[in-house]
C-alpha cells in the first residue's frame, strides 16, 4: 500500500513539474519569445484573444508572479489550455483531441509489439549464446538502436512508397474517397503500416539487448543450475525460471523508456505526415503557437506518467517482494 | 593498462573504436579530405554522384561529399561535450545520492526521476523553440539538460553496493572524509560503469542533435550530418531522385551511435564477468 502511496506522490510532482516548466520557460527567456507570437498574429487575432495570451504568457500584465502562477495552475487543472492561434479560433484542447487517437493507436500498439518480439528474441538468443544467430543478432539489434529512428523512416519511405509504390506517402487514411467502415478500416491499417514498421524495427534491438543480458545474468544463477540437475525439460527452464525473472528489470526499463521511444515515434509521424501529436507539435513549432506547443508537451508527459502508473501498479502481481514491502 | 588491453582484445570494442577512431581522424583532417569548402555554392545544382562530386550537389550547388566530411566535425563534437556534460552530472548526482542515502537521496532521486519520465525530444524541441539565439552550444545545453538522469540512476544504485564493501567500511572507520572516500574509494572501482554511461550519454546527443537539427530547430546554417538531411529533406532530394544526399549522412550517424554502442556493450562485458563468453 506504501508503495501505491508513493507511486501517486511520484506521479503528482512530475505533473506539477512539467505544469511548472510550461509556466516558467516563456518567462524565462530574455525577451518574452510569447511577444513575437502575439506580433505575428496581430492583425488575425480579436483583442480579447489577445489579452488571454498576454495573461497566459505574462506580458503587460502587473500582478506579482505568485499570483499568475495560481491563477495558471487553476486554469490548467480545469483544462482551459486557451485556444491555438494557429487554428483560431478553435481551442488548444480541440485541436490536441483530434490528433490524440492516431498517436495512441499507431504509438501504442507498436510499442507493445516492439517489446514483445524484442523480449522473445532476446530470451532465444541468450539461450543460445554461441550460435551464430546471437553473433548476428547483437551487432544488429545495436547498429538498429543506434540508428536514428527519422532516417529509417525515410528510407523506408522512399524504398517501399516512392521507388515501389507499394505504400502511401503519407497520411493516416485516403483523403479523396469516401470511405466508410471496412473500408475505411483497411485504408487506415494500410497508412499504418509503414510508421509501425518504424517504430517496431527501431525500438525493438534496445529490448532485446536489455533482456538478453539479463537472461544471462539470471541463467548463471544457482536456482537455474539446481533447476537443470533436477532434469527440468529445457523450456521449462527457459521461460518459468530463467524468463519469470530475467523480465523484471525490463519491465520497469519499458516504463522508464516510454520517453524515449515517443520521441522517436514523434519524429516518424513527422516524415510520414501522420496526423499525431507528433506532427502537430512539428507543426505548432512552424507557427510559433506556443499555447498549442504547450499543451502538447504537457499531454506527452501525463501520458507518459499515466503509462508508468500503470507499469508500476502490474510489477506488483509481477514481483511478489513489492507487495510485501521489502523492497 | 590491463583493462584499456582488455579492452581492445574484445572484438566488439576493437570495431567501435577502430569505427570511432575513423570519424576523428575525418574531423580533424576535414579541410585536408574535402575536396571544396563545405558552404561554396557555385556548382550546378541537383547533380547525380559523378567524379567530380561523389555525393552529387544540393539544391543551392554545394558539393555534398565536403558537406558530409566538415559535419562530421559538428556530430562529433555535440556527442562528445554532451556525453562529457551529462556523464560528470550523473556522476555528481548518483555518487552523492548512492553515498548519503536518506533525505539526500530522496531528493536528488525525485529530481532524477522526474526528468527520465519527462520525455527528452518534446521538452528538447519547446526549449529550442522557446529560445531565439540558436547555435551550437544552444544545442548542446538543451541536450545535455535531458540526458543526464538515466545514469544517475545507474551510478546511485551502483554506489549503494559499494558503499556496503569492506575496503569502504575500513576508510569509514579509519575516519577518512566523505569526499575523500567518493572520490578515492568509490569512484574508481566505478569507472567502467561512468565510461559506458559516457557512451550511452554520447549515442543519445548525437541522435537527438541530428533530430532537432532534422526539425529545422537547431542552427540551419551550421554543417553538421542533421543539418544535410534537414536541407535533403526541404528540398524533396527524394522527388528528385538523389537517394545519396539523405542515406548517406543517416548512415554515417547510425555508425557513429553504434561505435558508441559497441564499446557500450564491450565495457558492460568487461565489468561484468557474466556477460562474458564461457
Amino acid at each position: 500500500m506504501r508503495y501505491i502511496v508513493r507511486r501517486i506522490i511520484f506521479f503528482i510532482i512530475t505533473a506539477w513539474a512539467a505544469l511548472t516548466i510550461n509556466f516558467i520557460l516563456p518567462r524565462l527567456m530574455p525577451g518574452n519569445p510569447a511577444e513575437v507570437m502575439i506580433a505575428k498574429f496581430q492583425g488575425r487575432l480579436n483583442p480579447q484573444a489577445i489579452s488571454a495570451l498576454e495573461i497566459a504568457f505574462g506580458i503587460n500584465v502587473h500582478q506579482n508572479m505568485l499570483i499568475q502562477y495560481v491563477d495558471y495552475l487553476r486554469r490548467m487543472i480545469s483544462g482551459n489550455f486557451g485556444i491555438s492561434v494557429s487554428f483560431y479560433p478553435t481551442t488548444v484542447a480541440k485541436v490536441l483531441s483530434q490528433a490524440v487517437p492516431w498517436t495512441i493507436g499507431l504509438f501504442g500498439i507498436s510499442t507493445v509489439i516492439a517489446f514483445l518480439l524484442g523480449t522473445i528474441l532476446g530470451i532465444r538468443t541468450s539461450w543460445r549464446r554461441s550460435s551464430a544467430s546471437s553473433s548476428v543478432v547483437v551487432p544488429l539489434s545495436l547498429f538498429l538502436n543506434s540508428m536514428p529512428y527519422f532516417w529509417f523512416a525515410l528510407v523506408i519511405l522512399y524504398v517501399f512508397s516512392f521507388e515501389m509504390g507499394w505504400f502511401p506517402l503519407g497520411g493516416a487514411y485516403s483523403s479523396n474517397e469516401n470511405l466508410t467502415g471496412f473500408a475505411l478500416i483497411g485504408s487506415i491499417l494500410y497508412h499504418a503500416i509503414l510508421p509501425a514498421t518504424t517504430i517496431i524495427v527501431t525500438a525493438m534491438g534496445g529490448w532485446l539487448l536489455t533482456m538478453r543480458n539479463n537472461m544471462i545474468s539470471v541463467l548463471s544463477d544457482d536456482f537455474v543450475t539446481f533447476a537443470r540437475a533436477k532434469g527440468l525439460p529445457d523450456r521449462v527452464i527457459e521461460y518459468k525460471y530463467a524468463a519469470r525473472n530475467a523480465i523484471l528489470p525490463s519491465f520497469t526499463g519499458f516504463a522508464m523508456a516510454l520517453g524515449f521511444i515517443i520521441s522517436g515515434a514523434l519524429l516518424t509521424e513527422i516524415v510520414f505526415s501522420y496526423p499525431g501529436v507528433g506532427y502537430l507539435l512539428y507543426q505548432s513549432v512552424l507557427n510559433i503557437d506556443y499555447p498549442l506547443m504547450q499543451a502538447i508537451f504537457l499531454f506527452i508527459t501525463i501520458a507518459v506518467l499515466v503509462a508508468n502508473f500503470i507499469a508500476d501498479i502490474a510489477y506488483i502481481f509481477l514481483d511478489p517482494r513489492v507487495r510485501t514491502g521489502s523492497e | 593498462m590491463k583493462y584499456i588491453l582488455a579492452f581492445f582484445k574484445n572484438r566488439k570494442a576493437a570495431v567501435g573504436a577502430s569505427l570511432f577512431i575513423f570519424f576523428v581522424i575525418v574531423a580533424i583532417f576535414a579541410p585536408y579530405i574535402a575536396p571544396y569548402s563545405p558552404t561554396y555554392m557555385g556548382f550546378t545544382p541537383l547533380q547525380s554522384p559523378n567524379a567530380k562530386h561523389w555525393l552529387g550537389t544540393t539544391a543551392t550547388g554545394q558539393d555534398i561529399f565536403s558537406r558530409v566530411v566538415w559535419g562530421t566535425r559538428l556530430s562529433l563534437m555535440v556527442g562528445i561535450i554532451v556525453g562529457l556534460i551529462a556523464t560528470t552530472v550523473s556522476v555528481i548526482i548518483g555518487l552523492t545520492a548512492g553515498y548519503f542515502g536518506g533525505k539526500v537521496d530522496d531528493i536528488l532521486m525525485t529530481i532524477t526521476n522526474i526528468f527520465l519520465v519527462i520525455p527528452g525530444l518534446p521538452l528538447i524541441i519547446i526549449l529550442a523553440a522557446y529560445i531565439t539565439v540558436k547555435g551550437i552550444w544552444t544545442i548542446i545545453f538543451v541536450i545535455s539538460i535531458t540526458g543526464w538522469a538515466w545514469g544517475a540512476r545507474v551510478l546511485r544504485s551502483q554506489t549503494m553496493t559499494l558503499k556496503n564493501r569492506d575496503f569502504v567500511k575500513a576508510s569509514t572507520v579509519v575516519g577518512e572524509r566523505s569526499s575523500h572516500i567518493i572520490f578515492f574509494d568509490i569512484f574508481p572501482n566505478m569507472l567502467g560503469l561512468i565510461v559506458a554511461n559516457f557512451f550511452g550519454a554520447a549515442i543519445y546527443a548525437v541522435l537527438s542533435e541530428a533530430g532537432l537539427e532534422f526539425l529545422g530547430l537547431g542552427d540551419s546554417s551550421a554543417v553538421s550530418w542533421g543539418t544535410i538531411l534537414y536541407w535533403a529533406q526541404n528540398n524533396q532530394a527524394i522527388l528528385f531522385g538523389l537517394w545519396q544526399w539523405m542515406a548517406v549522412p543517416g548512415l554515417l550517424i547510425a555508425l557513429l551511435g553504434m561505435s558508441f554502442a559497441l564499446m557500450n556493450f564491450a565495457v558492460d562485458e568487461l565489468t561484468n564477468p557474466r556477460l562474458r563468453k564461457r
